[in-house]
């Protein structure tokens, strides 16, 4: 069960959960905000090749498909959070919705 | 146009899951149409297409942005694990922006972003603000060698 | 094949390690904006090793394609997030502790 294959997949899990933590004791000490999501940032990556080293491991490739989406959500949440701290919420006013689509046009 | 995204799409959905089974195959072009219907009401499909004829410049680019990702990677751990011979100066610079056209300047952006040492701050008309980690990779980056191996984009898009 | 497994191994331990550096950097450096340059390392080189690694484990395979697509996102997405981040912070009135020496040309 434990081949030189196996225990490599272990150590190099191992390496990015010492990472994961490190990335996440910077977002509860972070003295800014910013501080607080460029780590929750980094935290999602470190999840995504994770995710993908525990495929090989367990040898279920299926969660390869689960690291791919993580990949792309971590990115929208990290915007989205970006924009609920710059503007206080998530919906924008009419006003520059037509800005918005003046922008388009041009 | 919303056609060929469909393809795009389908193709893209048949490499992911690897299925060809008959119901299977139905609800992915169930699906792929529902995306690309949801596309037009949101009006994002682009007008600018990428200019596949321009590609060919694309792999020299590739090579030379992981070489220049590898060499900074190298210097930014060095000033990380031996702060005391590689001490960090951080700067902020302004520098012009040669590329022509909104895809040449977001690849001239995200370039200079990926290279650690280098983080695009701020796009305005005609220059870029970036903050670099250290004297050395500032000048590095002001000589504007890395500008001028960004393929230009300019031909393919002077109608819009 | 036995040097395949060696050449991903090393690939791996250099990813695991470096991912590590990263981590600390993010620690040592004194402000915002020189952190993103440790978090920079973590999102290209880590992620580019530990991903090559684990292609070379898998071969000419559905897997080793849906690991070059995570490689093209992450590549894509890492950069603008960072970009995004920056500007925003920037734009929040965060100033950046800059070198007494410094020179550039400051909005």
């Amino acid at each position: 069960m434990l081949s030189e294959g196996n225990l490599m997949f272990i150590a190099v899990s191992l390496a990015i959960l010492v990472t994961m933590a490190l990335a996440l004791a910077r977002a509860l000490m972070g003295p800014t905000v910013y501080d607080r999501i460029a780590a929750a940032n980094m935290f999602g990556t470190k999840t995504v090749l994770f995710i993908a080293v525990l495929s090989f491991l367990s040898g279920r490739m299926d969660l390869l498909d689960i690291a791919l989406v993580y990949a792309l959500i971590n990115f929208i949440g990290v915007v989205a959070v970006l924009k609920l701290v710059d503007h206080g919420d998530f919906h924008s006013s009419g006003k520059e919705e037509s800005k918005a689509a003046e922008v388009d046009q041009c | 146009m919303a056609f060929k995204y469909g393809v795009l799409l389908f193709l893209f959905w048949f490499l992911l899951s690897g299925h060809y089974g008959l119901l299977l195959l139905g609800l992915g072009l169930a699906s792929v149409a529902l995306t690309v219907f949801l596309m037009k009401r949101m009006n994002v499909i682009d007008h600018e297409s990428y200019p596949i004829h321009l590609s060919a410049h694309m792999p020299a680019f590739i090579v030379y942005i992981m070489r220049e990702i590898f060499s900074a990677n190298i210097d930014v751990i060095k000033r990380i694990l031996l702060p005391g011979s590689n001490p960090i100066s951080p700067q902020m610079l302004e520098l012009p922006l040669p590329q022509k056209t909104d895809l040449g300047r977001v690849i001239y952006a995200n370039s200079i972003t990926l290279t650690p040492g280098t983080v695009s701050v701020n796009l305005d008309k005609d220059t870029i603000l970036v903050h670099a980690l250290a004297k050395e990779t500032a000048d590095e980056l002001a000589t504007g060698k890395m500008a001028s191996a960004i393929p230009d984009y300019s031909v393919g898009q002077e109608g819009r | 094949m036995l040097i395949i497994d060696i050449l991903s191994w090393l690939c791996l331990g250099a990813g695991g390690v470096i991912g590590v550096i990263g981590a600390i950097g993010i620690h040592r450096f004194p402000d915002f904006y020189t952190r993103q340059h440790a978090t920079g390392i973590t999102d290209t080189l880590c992620a580019m090793l530990i991903l090559s690694g684990l292609v070379l484990q898998a071969g000419l395979t559905l897997a080793a394609l849906k690991l070059a697509m995570i490689f093209l996102f992450l590549f894509i997405t890492s950069p603008t997030a960072s970009h995004v981040l920056a500007n925003a912070a920037m734009h929040g009135g965060l100033k950046p502790k800059l070198d007494v020496t410094a020179t550039g040309g400051k909005s």
